[in-house]
């Protein structure tokens, strides 16, 4: 008994111990908040990972359009992000890379209002600089000897996959399904993967070590990319100027640079 | 030497903290059991696709194990006795992989075995070897991984051990393999095992190397743990099924092995 009183006494003391520790954490968004009254605080920000380079580089404009205010990002598969926000993450705004997985924090109440596409991206197939399984076109990826490493069908970029080859008509028998596009880029990248299918703002983005080949059979799957305020957001009123730039001229200007489509 | 008596009771100030330890590394557990879909685990379980990444761990686990003690018995050995210049250097690098992200450690790998890597280039030209995305490359990532905790455990016991029982040996005329073999051996074999278990549970439980340097396919390089977080992506209760599974059966394994050997060290 006196153990067992012990063990949740420890349990609670490490508990508070733990949360402590959080607190030191966010100390710039508690301070933010007691800013809150003028015009400063932290914006929280979780995004899919193919839009680490573009929002990164929004972040940097609004910080600069709204001084004393940070934008923190927090970047990842979408997936993991929105199991993130359903289970409490602090966040104020959620931008993911397919309406699956927005369907998720929609579905558990923890959007404010209805998710706003603001872009598009497409698959390219990807291959190293020197092309050495020489690969011109979708059908070429069902040759045999060829190394070809897809997304594992549980993330968007291999449902998407899936569904372009399925539309050419393709059967591939990939030497790995990885667990984010980033992870494929990497295999084609090192020359390890003789092809790849990535999305075109990968492509774009390592283009010093691979090259994206355009395919038609990628119009029959074309990811939209939602994004939304999240319900309860700390930061309601920035969360909403957020969105307004990504959604407005600058952002999709920024957008189509990184290869990005207008929804 | 006198030794204060021992109290029966140890002192609260430990006791407090152990407790919370404890507490802190069951209670997650706990939560994986309290969340698990107990009622679907069945149906869940009897997937191909489970089996196959579970038998694929196994295998891979226990090659992995055997190639640490197959290397890594001699190294710890070298580390111990061998008057090798620069022996705190070879420890240190010894242990990089301890403390490297496995990630790094499978990019590592893939630019030392892959197939436009170090050696694996010659690999392929020479022998049409190549390792990325076989089963082979996952037993290497875990190995990699794996290696440096049978090292440390086998050179700790080596260190312990009584060199008298060498050197008697060495008296009597036996050979230095022949003391290696049937005097060294046997005083560190408790070392050893117990170096091969961690090993063996390290290698069970690797994930980043090996999907970085072997990646994810289903039958082939899909272990355990690269299935629990590819189904987090869309079913995490699936993922929590994976987890159980992976826990019992290493927590069986264990158990058996320490009855078998590990006790007799003890």
């Amino acid at each position: 008994m006196l153990r067992s009183i012990t063990a949740a006494a420890s349990a609670a003391l490490l508990l508070t111990a733990v949360a402590g520790c959080g607190d030191v954490d966010d100390g710039g968004e508690a301070s933010g908040k007691t800013a809150a009254t003028g015009k400063g605080g932290t914006l929280t920000v979780f995004a899919a990972a193919s839009l680490t380079e573009t929002f990164g580089a929004l972040g940097k404009a609004f910080e600069a359009a709204h001084p004393g205010v940070k934008v923190r990002f927090s970047f990842g598969g979408s997936s993991t992000l929105a199991q993130q926000i359903t289970q409490g993450a602090p966040a104020d705004v959620f931008a993911a890379a397919s309406p699956a997985t927005m369907k998720t924090v929609t579905d558990a109440g923890d959007a404010a209002g209805t998710p706003q596409v603001f872009t598009k991206n497409r698959l390219v197939i990807a291959v190293p600089k020197n092309d050495p399984g020489k690969v011109r076109e979708l059908g070429d990826l069902s040759r045999p000897g060829l190394k070809v490493v897809l997304c594992a069908v549980q993330v968007p970029c291999g449902a998407a996959a899936e569904k372009a080859l399925g539309a050419a008509g393709v059967k591939v028998k990939p030497a790995s399904r990885e667990q984010d596009v980033k992870a494929v880029l990497t295999k084609v990248s090192l020359d390890e993967a003789d092809a790849g299918l990535v999305y075109r703002t990968d492509a774009k983005a390592a283009s010093g070590k691979v090259e994206g080949i355009e395919f038609p059979e990628s119009a029959q799957a074309i990811n939209d990319y939602p994004i939304v305020e999240v319900a309860k957001a700390p930061r309601s009123a920035l969360a909403k100027e957020f969105i307004g730039l990504v959604l407005g001229p600058r952002g999709r200007d920024a957008l189509t640079r990184a290869g990005f489509e207008a929804p | 030497m006198r030794r204060a008596p021992e109290s029966p009771r140890p002192p609260l100030i430990l006791v407090a903290p152990a407790l919370a330890g404890l507490a802190f590394l069951v209670l997650p557990l706990a939560g994986l059991l309290a969340r698990a879909p107990w009622t679907t685990l069945g149906t869940r379980l009897a997937q191909d696709q489970v089996l196959d990444a579970l038998r694929l761990s196994l295998l891979t686990a226990t090659l992995a194990t055997c190639l640490c003690v197959l290397f890594g018995v001699p190294l710890a050995w070298m580390l111990a006795r061998a008057p090798v210049p620069g022996v705190r250097l070879v420890r240190a690098l010894v242990t990089v992989p301890l403390v490297l992200p496995p990630v790094v450690g499978g990019v590592a790998l893939l630019l030392v075995l892959g197939r436009r890597g170090l050696v694996g280039e010659h690999l392929d030209a020479w022998f049409g070897i190549t390792l990325p995305f076989t089963t082979a490359g996952v037993v290497l990532a875990e190995t990699f991984v794996a290696m440096p905790f049978l090292v440390i455990s086998v050179e700790g016991a080596l260190r312990a051990a009584d060199l008298r029982y060498e050197e008697a040996a060495a008296t009597l005329g036996a050979s230095r393999w022949t003391i290696f073999r049937r005097v060294t051996l046997p005083l560190v074999a408790p070392g050893v095992a117990a170096g091969a278990v961690l090993c063996w549970a390290r290698a069970l439980g690797e994930f980043g190397a090996t999907i970085t340097f072997a990646g994810n396919f289903p039958g082939r390089t899909q272990t355990m743990p690269l299935a629990v977080y590819l189904a987090l992506e869309t079913d995490p209760q699936a993922a929590i099924v994976l987890s159980l599974v992976l826990l019992a059966v290493s927590v069986a394994v264990l158990a058996a092995l320490r009855d078998r050997w590990v006790s007799t060290g003890t």
